[in-house]
């Protein structure tokens, strides 16, 4: 921060976290004011940095496969499969069919328990209580399917490279179809809530304004992304997983505002429920594992392999020497480059809407400090 | 976990048949000894130790060669990934030729990766995506230590907190950059990590040598 701030009579220098509770984690932003007026900002990042990729050249390729979930630690199933795609593609190797829908079933409730949590803190920045108590009581279903599929509820380490770890339990399609039945109107809920509420609708309108070209020059994904109208979402430009059987729609905004990309979040789980009633009707019988080696020796190479996150683009890039142990193991975090943009969005803003922009970028420190 | 297991400091790991053509070993190998091989009953077929990347050739291919000429030392695809092969000078032009030329315009990801035993030290990666063409391929480029690489900020935006990280992990610093500082780790910070000569144990052992006046806590 240049000195002439501190002795400039009409800018005020605020500090915003990182103890702040619309941070959602340890975001420090510094804010220079004029009044109310947002004139400029610096974020301060890295108090969650725990050097994950350094880790991940220090141990062997399946032993780093639980690291992956402490990044993004509320989609912590999308990570997972980002990972084990990457690997799988080193090894020139494909996860058997019943892996791979039941990877997309999990990574799409994921999706939705990601934007669960995402609407009930937004909504709780902005002052709307309610809507926290509901996402978590619909996020809490989804967690028990994770819990009683591979017993953790969070860090789930739900895949293995090459496939899948624990076979299917008795009872998994009904608990997910009865979930799918149960949400869709809960989402209605929701927006009956929210969507025409005018206290939400005039401090989401208009705000924190980002354009299809700003986006792009910023390398913004995800939501945000498609809230600013471009329609581009992984699973339809490059499927993996065999996303390209399933019938969805990417939903679009068009404004680019706060309220568009609530609107985009809000029509994604609709169309993540859509997925998984389609995956559900037909897992295929079959193995769950591929043919892996016991001991995963790369051959010398690199690969980048990206999918689609809730928060936007994942990308894993890997290299390997023919050792046990990732060279160099890259991720491209969602996060850490959305909340690049922050600074053009709030500027020019009121300080009240820098809160309201947190929100909607949908931000997660672990993910963005590594 | 391999490396915890291992006995500290007190004798040399043992030399291990058949496995010269390893990776470069930096100085920090001693502290990470390669993981327990298995039996060499059943030798594995021997990989090589260079990427199996083959040419590539297409429209953009032709576009850029005529236009750059020798500046670029190869175009090559590996597991259906394409990459080209830069000179350092030449790097911004191309990532700029690409952007309008080409709608290359979407800078994915800006990385490193370590080479130390090779002189020049460094492959730079840049990572970039068309939404008009629905491709992705990487610009890679080598320098050796010390080169200041320029900015690619005044062509994506994106690239100044990606290449404050690669500063922060690599000590690469970027000439023309706005804000050329360390973002993930704290200003006062020594030495940079993901060079392949920071072992993960150095900060341990110096704490533990301040404060507990011990040799190693491992």
């Amino acid at each position: 921060m240049p000195e002439s701030t501190f002795l400039d009579s009409t800018e005020l220098v605020l500090n915003m976290g990182p103890q702040h509770p619309s941070t959602h984690g340890v975001l420090r932003v510094i804010l220079k004011l004029d009044g109310e007026k947002v004139n400029g900002t610096e974020c301060v990042i890295g108090y969650l940095h725990r050097g994950v990729e350094k880790i991940g050249e220090n141990r062997t390729y399946q032993q780093f496969a639980p690291y992956v979930d402490r990044m993004d630690y509320v989609a912590a199933v999308s990570n997972g499969l980002g990972y084990c795609l990457a690997v799988e593609k080193l090894l020139n190797i494909e996860a058997p069919p019943r892996a791979q829908v039941t990877r997309v079933i999990l990574t799409e409730l994921n999706r939705i328990a990601s934007h669960l949590l995402w609407l009930g803190t937004h909504a709780l920045d902005i002052g709307a209580i309610t809507p926290v108590f509901y996402c978590f009581r619909e996020r809490e279903e989804i967690l028990k399917i994770y819990e009683n599929y591979c017993g953790a509820r969070l860090t789930t380490h739900a895949f293995r490279i090459g496939g899948l770890q624990y076979e299917l339990y008795d009872g998994f399609e009904e608990q997910t179809k009865a979930f799918c039945d149960m949400f869709l109107p809960k989402v209605d809920e929701y927006e009956e809530l929210l969507t025409n509420n005018r206290i939400w609708v005039g401090r989401l309108k208009g705000v924190g304004i980002l354009t299809g070209e700003e986006c792009k020059e910023y390398g913004v994904t995800g939501p945000v992304l498609r809230a600013a109208g471009v329609k581009w979402d992984l699973r339809k430009a490059q499927p993996y997983s065999g996303y390209e059987q399933y019938d969805f729609e990417i939903p679009t905004g068009e404004n680019g505002d706060t309220y568009d990309r609530y609107m985009v979040r809000m029509q994604e789980m609709r169309q993540s429920v859509r997925i998984i009633r389609q995956a559900v009707d037909k897992i295929p019988s079959g193995p769950i594992m591929g043919k892996v080696p016991k001991v995963i020796k790369p051959p010398v190479g690199e690969v980048y392999v990206s999918i689609e996150a809730p928060k936007g683009e994942l990308g894993y890039f890997v290299v390997s020497d023919n050792s046990t142990q990732p060279y160099r193991l890259r991720v491209r975090p969602p996060s850490f480059i959305n909340l690049q943009a922050l600074d053009r969005m709030v500027r020019g803003g009121l300080v009240a809407d820098v809160v309201a922009i947190v929100g909607t970028l949908d931000i997660v420190l672990g993910e963005v400090d590594r | 976990m391999a490396d915890e297991q291992k006995p500290v400091g007190s004798e040399p790991p043992p030399p291990k048949p058949g496995e010269t053509a390893a990776k470069p070993e930096p100085p920090q190998a001693a502290a990470k000894p390669a993981p327990p091989k298995p039996a060499a009953a059943h030798a594995a077929p021997k990989a090589p130790a260079v990427m199996a990347a083959t040419p590539w050739e297409s429209d953009l291919t032709g576009q850029v060669k005529d236009r750059f000429g020798e500046d670029i030392s190869e175009f090559a695809t590996y597991l259906g990934q394409n990459f080209l092969v830069v000179k350092p000078d030449a790097v911004i032009p191309v990532l700029e030729f690409l952007k309008l030329e080409a709608d290359f315009d979407y800078l994915v990801d800006v990385t490193a990766v370590d080479y130390p035993s090779r002189a020049e030290r460094f492959d730079l990666v840049y990572i970039l995506y068309s939404f008009v063409r629905n491709e992705r391929i990487r610009v890679k480029t080598r320098i050796p230590e010390g080169f200041r690489p320029a900015s690619a900020v005044k062509v994506h935006l994106t690239a100044n907190w990606l290449e404050r990280e690669v500063f922060d992990m690599f000590g690469i610093e970027f000439d023309g950059h706005p804000d050329m500082r360390r973002i993930l780790l704290p200003e006062e910070w020594e030495g940079y990590p993901l060079r392949k000569d920071y072992s993960i144990l150095q900060q341990d052992e110096k704490w533990v040598k301040e404060n507990l006046g011990i040799e190693s806590g491992q």
